[in-house]
């Protein structure tokens, strides 16, 4: 049997095919709005969103609604909140950690109630992308589509604050709204990667790829495109190997993810001259 | 004409007051060693000249009018430079990222863009940087990088903070030398702002001391003596002229160990904590007795 023929028994399933879709979307958003994580140094942050967005998902399933709007909605409320308090609270503090293990504690209340759905706990977690139906991946589509034209829209000043935040500021950037509008923008990058992975491996995709990225090449377009396409492959790879070995999707996802950093890390890209 | 001018200006940092009824006019064209010890005021000055700071008091004019934030006639060199430890963004990138860095938008570069780019590291002798990441630079290499970034543009005025910091000794001659023909062929001002005295000597026209609040601008014959900088220091300060050099020693309290404030002390701006690469950065010593 050849990889063709697995790949097309594959793609005949229905769930399969959505599977690809809503991880292709959320692996190239995660991959690009990751790489400014990554480069700015605040790859904390999108981790204590996620944990933030927990709470929010478990509270919207209890009281109905689809969980990722309660993700969207805590994650970019906590985004924009760790923007307006300043720089200090967005990195390794410890009243992000406490905030942190609060929004857990809340999830699990939410969840405690919600007992009719234990599963929903673990799909939150660590995701469950072969459950994805078709509304779902017009949601993510959209989603996407969002998120993308406002990183567009702040990404010359986004980097420009990031490489050199002095000269930034003395050449009138807003430094405050620019990061704050990031950390929106992270948060949205984490509600739908949330839907693939899971809350607890958004790293896997927003973390891994950009890392390996910036370890491989040093241009800024190259690194971002890089990034996108390494996300992308690790997604529907990640897919493909569950499918053919029954293992978690986000097991293979987070795997790869994991062997690309590492067999990345002691490379030095070439240059010019030395 | 005059490209600053300050009339009475006082500006006031976390309730102390770091320039206090600062008279002081420069030229067209003048290269101003600016000096003084730690928390003096030097970094506010130029912080205040890009319109980042605003005077409580007084009148401040740069270019004639109130000072522009963003003003693209000024090239800046900042002194806390806060610098990503795992950036493995390549030379060229970093630069280009301060081109018309504040505009919304994705970023894009013209061919000019690239040219000046290109032209400008060719001046400092930073040709070979553009292809290396940051990452992989000593602390003079990024020096260079950011003095052929402040240079992009056609500037009228540089605003140098401490550019010295982190060179070795042979290269920070270069630097200096770098800048003040790079500024004498454009017929440019620079603030060049620096802990030794003696290695501006040969470039400045005119020096300006900072401190306790206080300025004193003129030429090295005028500032450097013994009842200038005592008042400036609040010590007795001692001047010793030898062998072309000058040596500001100070005796009875030990101006250069006093506790000691941080010029980039300015309020609700943190920095986070940074060290200064393991340089002597908290004694200011002009005399090495």
């Amino acid at each position: 049997m050849t990889i063709i023929t697995i790949a097309t028994a594959m793609l005949d399933y229905d769930f399969m095919r959505n599977a690809f879709a809503a991880a292709g979307v959320a692996a190239i958003v995660s991959g690009l709005v990751g790489y400014f994580l990554v480069l700015r140094g605040q790859t904390f942050a999108g981790h204590a969103l996620s944990h933030i967005g927990f709470a929010g998902a478990t509270g919207a399933v209890l009281i109905g609604v689809a969980s990722i709007w309660g993700l969207v909605g805590f994650t970019v409320a906590a985004g924009i909140g760790m923007g307006l308090l300043g720089e200090r609270l967005s990195g390794r503090d410890v009243a992000i950690g406490v905030v942190l293990a609060l929004a857990l504690g809340f999830g699990l209340l939410f969840l405690h109630y919600y007992t009719a759905f234990a599963t929903q706990a673990t799909a939150l977690l660590f995701g469950n992308v072969l459950a994805v139906d078709r509304s779902t991946i017009g949601t993510l589509a959209g989603l996407g589509l969002i998120t993308l034209a406002a990183l567009a829209a702040i990404m010359r000043p986004l980097i420009f604050a990031s490489l050199q935040p002095e000269l930034a500021e003395a050449k009138g950037v807003p430094l405050r709204f620019v990061s704050t509008a990031f950390l929106a923008i992270v948060a949205l990058a984490v509600s739908e990667c949330a839907q693939i992975v899971g809350i607890l491996l958004v790293f896997a995709l927003m973390v891994g790829p950009p890392a390996t990225a910036q370890r491989l090449v040093t241009g800024l377009w190259s690194g971002m495109l890089l990034s996108a396409v390494l996300a992308l492959a690790e997604a529907w790879v990640g897919i493909a190997i569950a499918y053919d070995t029954d293992w978690p999707v986000s097991f293979c996802i987070a795997t790869l993810s994991a062997l690309g950093y590492f067999l990345t890390r002691g490379f030095r890209p070439r240059q010019g001259a030395t | 004409m005059n490209v600053i001018e300050l009339d009475r200006v006082t500006v006031d940092i976390g309730g102390r007051s770091v320039l206090a009824d600062a008279c002081l006019a420069i030229k067209r064209g003048e290269f101003i060693g600016v000096l003084g010890p730690n928390g003096a005021g030097k970094t506010t000055l130029m912080r205040t000249i890009l319109g980042l700071l605003t005077p409580s008091a007084g009148r401040l004019r740069v270019f004639g009018r109130a000072p522009q934030r963003g003003d693209p006639q000024i090239g800046y060199v900042p002194q806390v430079r806060t610098l990503l430890p795992d950036l493995r963004v390549r030379g060229f990138d970093f630069i280009a990222s301060s081109v018309r860095g504040e505009r919304w938008g994705v970023p894009s570069l013209t061919l000019a863009d690239r040219t000046m780019i290109e032209k400008t590291l060719a001046t400092v002798g930073a040709h070979d940087l553009a292809a290396r990441p940051l990452a992989d630079m000593s602390g003079g290499e990024r020096q260079r990088l950011l003095l052929a970034q402040a240079l992009i543009g056609e500037p009228q005025l540089l605003l140098l903070d401490e550019p010295l910091i982190s060179l070795d000794y042979r290269y920070q001659e270069t630097v200096i030398d770098l800048v003040r023909r790079f500024a004498r062929e454009r017929n440019i001002t620079v603030l060049f702002s620096a802990h030794e005295l003696n290695q501006l000597i040969g470039a400045l026209d005119r020096v300006l001391y900072l401190g306790n609040g206080h300025v004193a601008l003129g030429t090295v014959a005028e500032v450097v003596t013994a009842p200038v900088l005592s008042q400036l220091y609040g010590a007795d300060i001692e001047v010793v002229r030898a062998d072309g050099h000058i040596f500001v020693l100070s005796r009875g309290r030990d101006v250069e160990r006093s506790p000691h404030m941080h010029d980039d002390g300015h309020g609700g701006h943190d920095h986070g904590d940074h060290d200064h690469g393991g340089h002597d950065h908290h004694h200011h010593r002009h005399g090495h007795a």
